[in-house]
Parts: structure tokens; sequence; C-alpha cells
């Protein structure tokens, strides 16, 4: 038996024992406890970001470059509300957290205390689970649980709310190896039978398809689906998610599906006759209108989450699986199949319309994100949301030694910049790339403190075309160019019915050159291609964190694409 | 669509409720009762639920309950032999001399309880299939104007011999 001690002390054993070396907090009223407790502990870093909001998304970056848990303290009332964002985020996109909030003391909940919220209420539908401790003496339990639901099955965020007196209060030391919960049993076989079953099905396809979600990034089982796919020669489509599950350059890699997919990819996935998903939701941005969703294919999904199964496409072989432990069992019957002419076929629809971006109307996204593959042979490319991410998701080409980080599932704005210093914390010696736009930067630029002051020298490449240009494509192409809310130029004296960028146009702000310098990092600006190169070579060489601004083609749009609720055949390509 | 039934076992925790319910509501199921109350073990409460929804959707839903940190167990009711019931309260007011005899004639044919009775109200307690309840509480709209209705969802347990009790459905119209 353990000796008794005070929550907070068994709440730094319990960091301790599931091997935590790094915690994101925030601090306030009702965690003073426990960060006075990590005061003692040099073994644990502690990483104060700027915002909440930045400190969750710091958190999920280093999960997501590491692999590890990521650990969130926060304090209650607008601390705790703050990481909102960050919970439907990680949620989405499976990402292992445990965010701690702070609770007032037990005898005040309910009475509208200071800095109190129903925290656990407001997040349930966002977090895999989420508990008040209402009792010392679980505090121990709960904490292990936490740590097991987060990163066992379908991984997800945890969410416990500590209040204050459970945090000083003594009870039992013990902080258990294991936990039994009678109603959480993660998937941990796969169904030999079924999975024979598809992969007879797949065996007699004539036109086989993979379609690769983040699944296969999450289990880790990168080598096994290459090794699957060289040994079958089957083709392999991949969403935003599934990204660097198998090498860019891979003959067999057609590239990504979806809304803003490759034209070959989505006629593939239209085409195809037999399509074997892994580790994939089959979320709206991949199938647009079901219907139409590939017609001509049986479909056989291998998901580890039973919920993400025939909930939107409804598929003909179900298979509850691991990712790494289906690939496994898949790599032990594998044989070459006859896919020459289907990759033939393939090849044609790539050469038909490739993607490539005009190079005639000033500096393009493609210039640089081409030159940010030459200059970087490993690394983490982390982007914001919006059209550089799917220009990301285009043209940045991946290999074994690179990662690709993005919010795919919610596409939170603001995510990018943090979730790069995050990861660049998990991961110091490696370069970490950030593409973000000029919007979603100014939604957590204040982490450039945070990225000073941990010395997270992340490279930041704002496409800045001055716009919100997600949005702004839209009313381009569907709102006859009335660019309403998107022009991030745009001041009280502007015309009402302005078409586009001219030569009156107010100057932008902020000049990031100028805000970069102001914490102390680096600030380069590049307006022309030729500029490109010595702006990143210069990047490499900073001993701070880079902020480098391209002042890209105002008007660019992210080609192809489906709009929304159409077939993916249905393409927007000029 | 139709209406489908579940039995689910759930941590008898602080929240789990909240938790049940917002699943439904979240996702634009539609649950037509809930019903919850411990079980022989304290620690589990179990809950009947009925819900309106097609194959797919239903599907769906006992997957989402499934993954639930709290949930333990879920049974599909729909098709198996069960015997289910629901407690209905039905009050009628402004009762004449006459209303009351008919009230009571109602009653005996229902094989339902009169347990209270005034000057002008008189209390029926039903403990039918929600398919009779409904039946009761239409022919009362059609002969009374002020009644008021208390009905607590109907809770179901599975049958010892298939050969009594039936299944969901017949306790639906």
């Amino acid at each position: 038996m353990a000796m008794d001690m005070t929550g907070r002390k068994l709440f730094v054993k319990a960091l301790l024992e599931e091997q935590v070396d790094t915690v994101f907090a925030y601090p306030g009223g009702m965690v003073t406890d426990i960060l006075d407790e990590l005061y003692k502990h040099e073994e644990i870093e502690l990483v104060l970001p700027r915002h909440e909001q930045g400190l969750i998304h710091e958190a999920e970056g280093y999960s997501r470059a590491t692999g590890k848990v990521g650990v969130c303290i926060v304090t209650s009332g607008p601390g705790a509300t703050n990481i909102i964002t960050g919970l439907a985020d990680a949620h989405y996109d499976s990402i292992p957290l445990v965010c701690i909030t702070g609770q007032v003391p037990l005898n005040l909940i309910g009475n509208d205390a200071f800095q109190e919220v129903d925290i656990v209420g407001m997040t349930r539908s966002i977090t895999k689970y989420g508990v008040t401790v209402q009792d010392r003496k679980d505090l121990g339990k709960i904490l292990k649980m936490a740590f097991h639901i987060a990163r066992t099955g379908r991984p997800g965020p945890v969410l416990i709310d500590l209040p204050k007196d459970i945090q000083t209060a003594s009870g039992p030391g013990e902080y258990p190896q294991s936990v039994f919960i009678r109603g959480y049993k993660p998937n941990e076989s796969v169904h030999i039978g079924q999975l024979k079953k598809g992969y007879k099905l797949l065996k007699s396809a004539k036109k086989p398809l993979f379609l690769v979600g983040g699944g296969v990034n999450i289990a880790k089982a990168n080598d096994k689906l290459l090794q699957l796919v060289e040994r079958t020669k089957i083709p392999v489509v991949t969403t935003v998610m599934g990204k660097g599950a198998i090498p860019d350059d891979n003959p067999y890699y057609i590239g990504n599906s979806g809304m803003h997919g490759r034209y070959a990819a989505n006629i593939a996935v239209g085409q195809c006759d037999v399509l074997f998903s892994i580790g994939t939701r089959f979320n709206d941005r991949i199938t647009g209108d079901l219907n139409e969703f590939a017609p001509n294919a049986q479909i056989i999904h291998v998901d580890i989450d039973t919920a993400s199964i025939s909930r939107n496409v409804v598929v003909d072989v179900p298979i509850v699986a691991d990712a790494n432990l289906a690939l496994d069992k898949l790599l032990e019957w594998a044989e070459p199949q006859k896919t020459e002419e289907w990759l033939e076929q393939i090849q044609e629809w790539n050469q038909k319309n490739p993607l490539e971006m005009r190079r005639d109307k000033g500096m393009t996204p493609q210039m640089i994100l081409e030159q940010i593959n030459q200059q970087f042979s490993e690394g983490i490319i982390v982007t914001d949301v919006g059209q550089h991410q799917m220009w990301a998701t285009q043209y940045i080409e991946l290999n074994a030694d690179k990662q690709f980080i993005t919010s795919g599932g919610l596409g939170t704005m603001g995510f990018g910049f943090p979730a790069a210093i995050g990861a660049k914390i998990g991961c110091p010696d490696q370069s970490v790339i950030c593409i973000s736009g000029d919007g979603g930067m100014q939604m957590n630029i204040q982490e450039l403190a945070t990225a000073m002051a941990q010395e997270a020298n992340v490279i930041v490449c704002i496409f800045n075309n001055y716009y919100l240009g997600m949005v702004r494509q839209m009313q381009q192409l569907f709102y006859g160019k009335r660019y309403e809310a998107t022009c991030l130029r745009r001041r009280k004296g502007c015309p009402k019915d302005c078409k586009g960028p001219g030569t009156a146009c107010p100057p932008y702000e902020p000049d990031f050159v100028k805000l970069a310098e102001s914490y102390g990092a680096c600030g380069i600006r590049v307006t022309k291609e030729e500029e490109i190169v010595p702006a990143l070579e210069k990047a490499k060489q900073c001993k701070t964190p880079v902020l480098i601004e391209f002042l890209i083609a105002t008007e660019e749009i992210v080609l192809p694409m489906v709009k929304g609720g159409n077939p993916m055949t249905e393409m927007i390509l000029k | 669509m139709k209406n489908r039934w579940i039995a689910l076992y759930v941590e008898n925790q602080v929240g789990v409720l909240a938790k049940v319910s917002g699943l439904f509501s979240g996702k634009a199921y539609n649950l037509q009762s809930l019903t919850v109350g411990t079980t022989e073990d304290e620690t589990v409460s179990r809950m009947t639920i009925c819900v309106t929804s097609d194959d797919i959707t239903f599907e769906q839903i006992k997957k989402q309950l499934n993954r639930m940190v709290e949930v333990i167990k879920v049974i599909d009711l729909t098709d198996m032999p069960i015997h289910m019931k629901e407690i209905l309260f039905a009050k009628v007011k402004d009762c004449t001399v006459a209303d009351k005899a008919e009230l009571f004639q109602i009653a005996q044919v229902f094989h339902v309880e009169v347990s209270d009775i005034g000057k002008d109200s008189v209390l029926l307690e039903c403990k039918m299939t929600e398919r009779r309840n409904n039946e009761l509480i239409d022919l009362l709209r059609s002969k009374f104007k002020h009644i008021e209705i208390v009905r607590g969802g109907a809770v179901a347990i599975e049958s010892i011999s298939t050969s009594c009790g039936g299944r969901a459905e017949y306790f639906w119209k």
C-alpha cells in the first residue's frame, strides 16, 4: 500500500508513471496547486502558451508528431472554454489528449461561482470521455482511465475536470498499473473470415483500388501498406488525412481524392470495381454525392471504429480492425494482380489533367511548395486551414522521412502555427515547416511569443493573398464575385461592390515582417519567384523562429474543385 | 421509418443520462421515449429506449451507443420476445354524473384502476402496453374535453418462455 498523499501529488505521480515529459499549461486560480506541484519536477517540461486555444493545438501538434498523449492543463471557466475548439479538432482527427481543467471546489459547483462552467457538459459530444472527479479516492483510477481511453482503440481527447479541493485533499497514493472498464473494449483483433472475404473480392477485381485514410498514419502502418501495394500492384488514393500513408513518388500512388483531389484519383474512384478502404470515415469531402460515389464498386471497409463503418457509405464487406493488424494479415496472403491495363488507364487520366498551376500570373503556391519539397529532405509539414492547405495536400511531396499534419475533420483555422510549435517541441531535431494563410495565421499569432520562449524554431510560410481565400474562391465561382467579408485589406472607405484588388487598395495589415521582428523572430518578405529559394535558405540558417510572408497571386483558386454535394467525378478543372 | 426498442445497460453515474440523451439530440435521432432506473446491481442503470428510424440509422444508433465508454451493453429488443408495459395516469376533469359512470365502464373494459375520484373528476391509473394506453387516450380525447395525461414511457424485459410475451411491434400500433 502506497502512503496517502494529496491529489496534486498523485496527479504528478500519474504523469511520471505515464512517462509524460511535456505538459502544455496555462495558469489560473483553480490549477495553481497542480502547477505548484509541477514546479518541483524538472523532468516534466512545462510549456506556457499565450492563449489556451494555442495551448491545445500545440498539444495536438506535439501528439501528432510524436504519437504520444498530449497533456493540457487549464484553469476553470474561460480557461476551459478556450480549449473547446481544440477538443473538437482532436476528436475529429483522433488525436490522443488528456486535458485537465481546474474546477471550483465541490461545494461551490452549481453556485455560478467565479469562473465556474460545466465544462464536462459542454464538451460531452466532442470528447471520447469526460468526467468531473467527485471523490478524491477515485482520482488515481480516473487518471489511469484517461490515459488508457485516450490512446487505445480509435484515439481521442479525454477531459478530466478536477475541483480545487480534490487537488489538495489527502487520499490513496496508488496509481493503478492497469484499469478495467466494463463498457470499453477497444477492438484488438481482426475478424479473419471477413478479411478473407474482403481479400477474395479484391483478388477478383479487374480495376481494384485502395482508398487510404488517416487511420493508417495513426496506426503507423505505412510500411505495411507500402509492401502490400507493391506486392499486389494495386493503385492507391488517399484522403487528406491519409496523405503520407504512402510516399508521393510511389508509382502506384495516384494522389488525394475528394473535393480538391487529383483528377485521376477521383475518376479512378468513380471507375474502380473493388474499392478497398482502410481507416477512413467516408467524409462528405471524399464522397460528394453519395449516390454517385464509386457507383461501379463493391466496397470493403477496414476501420477500428464500428460506428465509422456503413455510416455514410453502405459497404459490402465491413471489417472492424486496427489498420496495422489487418495489413499484417493481408500481407500473408497478398499476391501480384494483373493491373497493368488499369494502371495505364489511370496514367492516361493523369496526363490528361495533371495538377498544375499557370506560371504567367505572378508567384503561385505551386512554385513555393515545390521549393519547400526541394529544400527539405526530411521534416514535418504542418498546415493551417484554407486554400494553402489544399495546395499543400496537392503539391507537398512526402516520403518516409516527412510527416504531414493538418486539421482535417474540423477544419480549424488557427490550428497550423501552434500545432507546428507543438510538433517542434516534440521533435526538436526535425525541421518543422508551417504553411499558413494570412487569415489563419492571425487567429493564433500570439503564439509567436511561445515559439520564442520555447526556442521552437519553426519556419512559418504565410501565403498572403490578402483574402480569406477559400471562401473568396466560392464567391468568385458561385456568388458573382461579391466579396463580402473576405478581403483582409478592406476598410470603411472601400467601394461596396469591389470585384477584386486594384492599385487603390489600402495597405495590408499587419506588416508580418515587422510583427515577427517585434517578437524577436526573423521576418522575411518574398514578392517574386526568384526570392523563394534564398528566403528558404536563409530561414534554415536562422537561430530563431522564422516567418516568411509570400505575396502570392491574389485571385488564384484551388483546382480541381467539386462543388459541395456534387458527384466527385464532376470536377471544375479551369 | 418504424419504431424500434433498445435496452441499454449503463454505468449508474452522474452525466450518463445527459450523454445518452445528448447523442439523440446532437445527431438528430428521433427519440420517442426513454426510461431509466437502477438494476439489481446498483452501479448499473438500465434504460428502455424507443426510437423511430430507418434501418441504417438504427444500426448507427446502436453503434454510437456501444462506443460510449459508459455504456455496458446494448440489446436490440425489436425482434425479441419481450414483456413491455407503460404506466399512465389519466385525469378526467369537469365530469358530469353520467361522465363518471361512463369512466367506470371504460375502466372496467380496459382493466385499469380508478385510483382517485373527486366532485367532478376521475383519475385512471393504467399499466398497459403503450399501444393499449394510446387507444385509451384516443377514446378519452374523443369523449371528454378536459383531460390531463402523464405517461412514463415503456419499460421492457426479455421473456422467460418465448410462448408468452410478444415482439416489440405488438406493443405499438
